[in-house]
């Protein structure tokens, strides 16, 4: 059993690092707790593999440590760090059996025959193996030996994690929900602490607790999936999480009169004092606002501090509509319930202040604070 | 609904028909025709049966250079194929090197046979050849032009030098067609090397060696040149192989008939056997019910 602390980890595949394009991982730090189940999420190229194997050993980190239960492991080959790893391709050995899939791992460690018995058996029961058990591996479908891989993890008594990179890549669509629910079934049974990669939000919220959210080799944000969507800390989780993702409306700050006003497109933005008194504290000139389509108001009537804007489409997706709308130069999504009533050509948009984020060079401002998350 | 009658289609199978036709049907019904008659002269010509392949396949010069062409094949296989995938998996993956290496690798099979066997006739040369004048040097007695087992040794290493690169060749591109995740994922699992090798890199170069055996079996099964070249077939009749004992009696004594139904046998061994290695090749690919033992 192991907590996973990445100890002010970062890595560069060039032998000497010049600049920050130069690192495929940012340092950083981080834990991923003893018997959680998370999620490694982010867009292709934004280092979610290169961590992977940071953590499994494939790699060997350039600075910083990869700490087990405290233990710097840096130095330890994969083979000895009790973790196994589930690849995008399902990787089994072909001329073996179904069976001696499942026992390689231990008949390496030479464990007793009888107690293989028991734990292939075991293991074969979990994952609904027990019919093939005896079949060539290699005839089977993608989805029976990705299960024969992380079956050869869950035999071994000494795995304290399992990593998984994308393995539902190459599962047919109508199996992807099965086999992820077996892994949270899994999970729920042998509290192995699971780190799972995948560039798609749907599975990676579906499976985890809690979602570290990477772009660019750093990770952005670590939390709940409700967290992730509520509260996006960066731009790019707002952009990344949600479809369609956060409307983002880049302000441009002018003094006058002694006040300082917020605006886009000569439209003058109605902020509160508190959103106004962050913004007024900064001297960064890339300042957005976000806010997601599900929490824009669009009517047909205007209300107080609401602003007109032009109706150009309507996407009907079935439950729910997506509609386009211009507001100045900008347009934003606006996402509204099948029976809601959509205003033709002018309407009026309004910007609940409890979903308006504020962005300063990308990272959100926590107004109770008045923090910038940009550390 | 009526079906349009439109056979017009046929012609365009005409030119495959064709160029089958002359490329095999042809000459190999020319065989038959040969040894199923005694030709004297153009109009003299007597249907004979069976007669020839009765000949042939009593005939004891055949029933010697046949053993010996199968002990030929199966000595220059079992040398080549395990030392094949040993150059191939302890050839470098990438850099200068490895080209390097794929480049040395194809030379010997750019040379064309009779090449080989000239390079070789001299290089085995007691009085002015490299390696016997070495060998003999080194104190053993060797002499390929004397000693039947001499010349069995030369040949065999000059087979070995020249046709090795192909089965490393091939097996070069099989190991390169593995995936990483084969190997990080048997490190995961605690593979010692050889078990690497057993369950993952020999399973997935089944393929490539399927064809490297194949084509080495019909190659060394049907050698000529390079034994002629390099021996004459000799000393005695101790190098003498199957082709080189037809070429004897279709050229070198115009016996037409006996040649046609030797060449006929000669061809159906070479197809048996290939068909019988691969049948038992993939059959073994099957689903097997039982659990075979893993050790």
């Amino acid at each position: 059993m192991a907590e996973i602390h990445l100890k002010n980890l970062a890595h560069s595949y060039m032998k000497t690092p010049q600049s920050p394009s130069d690192f495929a991982i940012h340092e950083m730090d981080h834990v991923w707790q003893q018997g959680g189940a998370y999620a490694l999420l982010g867009p292709s190229g934004c280092g979610k593999s290169t961590l992977l194997n940071l953590i499994s050993g494939l790699i060997k980190p350039s600075h910083g440590g990869v700490l087990f239960d405290g233990v710097e492991v840096n130095n330890i080959a994969t083979q000895d760090r009790n973790i196994a790893q589930v690849f995008q391709f399902p990787v089994i050995y072909d001329s073996m059996t179904v069976y001696e899939n499942l026992a390689f791992p231990l008949r390496n460690m030479k464990v007793a025959k009888d107690k293989i018995e028991t734990k292939v058996m075991e293991v074969a029961k979990t994952l609904d193996l027990i019919d093939i058990l005896y079949r060539k591996a290699n005839n089977l479908s993608a989805d029976e030996k990705q299960k024969i891989s992380m079956g050869r993890g869950l035999v071994r008594d000494d795995v304290s994690a399992i990593l998984f990179d994308e393995p539902l890549t190459v599962i047919d669509p109508n199996l992807k929900w099965k086999l992820r629910r077996k892994l949270k079934q899994i999970h729920e049974r042998y509290n192995i602490t699971m780190v799972y990669v995948t560039h798609d939000q749907l599975e990676a919220s579906t499976f985890a607790d809690k979602i570290a959210l990477m772009y660019e080799g750093k990770i952005v944000q670590f939390g709940t999936p409700r967290e992730l969507f509520e509260e996006p800390k960066h731009t790019f989780v707002g952009y990344f999480i949600g479809s369609p993702g956060m409307n983002f409306i880049e302000l441009t700050a002018n003094n006058s009169e002694g006040n300082t006003k917020f605006s886009f497109d000569d439209i003058v933005f109605p902020l509160n004092d508190t959103q106004k008194q962050a913004l007024q504290n900064t001297s960064s000139t890339n300042i957005k606002l976000g806010i997601r389509p599900e929490f824009v108001q669009l009517s047909a009537s205007a209300h107080p501090d609401s602003l007109p804007c032009e109706v150009v489409y309507v996407e009907d997706l079935g439950t729910y509509k997506i509609v386009s709308v211009t507001l100045g130069k900008q347009t934003l999504k606006v996402r509204l319930g099948e029976d809601q009533q959509i205003p033709t050509e002018t309407a009026y948009l309004n910007f609940p202040e409890q979903w308006l984020k504020i962005y300063i060079d990308e990272y959100l401002v926590d107004l109770s604070t008045g923090d910038n998350n940009n550390e | 609904m009526n079906k349009v009658q439109n056979n017009k289609a046929w012609w365009l199978v005409l030119p495959v028909f064709l160029l089958v036709a002359f490329s095999a049907i042809i000459p190999l019904m020319t065989v038959v025709n040969y040894s199923v008659q005694d030709i004297f002269d153009q109009n003299n010509a007597y249907f004979v049966g069976a007669e020839w392949y009765k000949q042939v396949l009593s005939d004891p010069r055949l029933h010697d250079s046949l053993a010996r062409q199968f002990f030929y094949s199966a000595t220059v296989l079992s040398i080549e194929v395990p030392l094949g995938i040993a150059v191939a998996l302890m050839m470098p993956t990438k850099g200068w090197s490895a080209s390097l290496c794929l480049i040395l690798l194809a030379l010997p099979l750019l040379i064309p046979w009779n090449v080989v066997g000239t390079i070789w006739q001299i290089f085995a040369r007691s009085d002015i050849g490299l390696l016997g004048y070495v060998i003999n040097n080194l104190g053993i007695d060797y002499n390929y032009t004397s000693s039947p087992i001499d010349a069995w040794v030369t040949v065999v290493l000059m087979d070995v030098w020249h046709w090795t690169s192909l089965i490393a060749l091939l097996c070069y591109s099989g190991l390169r067609a593995i995936p990483d995740a084969y190997y990080q994922a048997a490190k995961i699992d605690r593979a010692s090397s050889w078990a690497i090798f057993r369950f993952i890199q020999f399973p997935k170069l089944r393929g490539v060696l399927i064809i490297g055996v194949l084509l080495r079996f019909m190659d060394s099964f049907m050698i000529y040149t390079e034994p002629f070249v390099l021996t004459g077939g000799g000393p005695g009749n101790s190098t003498t192989f199957l082709s080189q004992t037809l070429t004897k009696m279709a050229i070198g004594q115009f016996d037409i008939g006996p040649a046609a139904a030797f060449s006929i046998v000669y061809f159906l061994i070479v197809l048996l056997v290939s068909w019988l290695f691969f049948t038992t090749i993939t059959h073994l690919d099957k689903d097997k019910t039982k659990e075979q033992s893993y050790d």
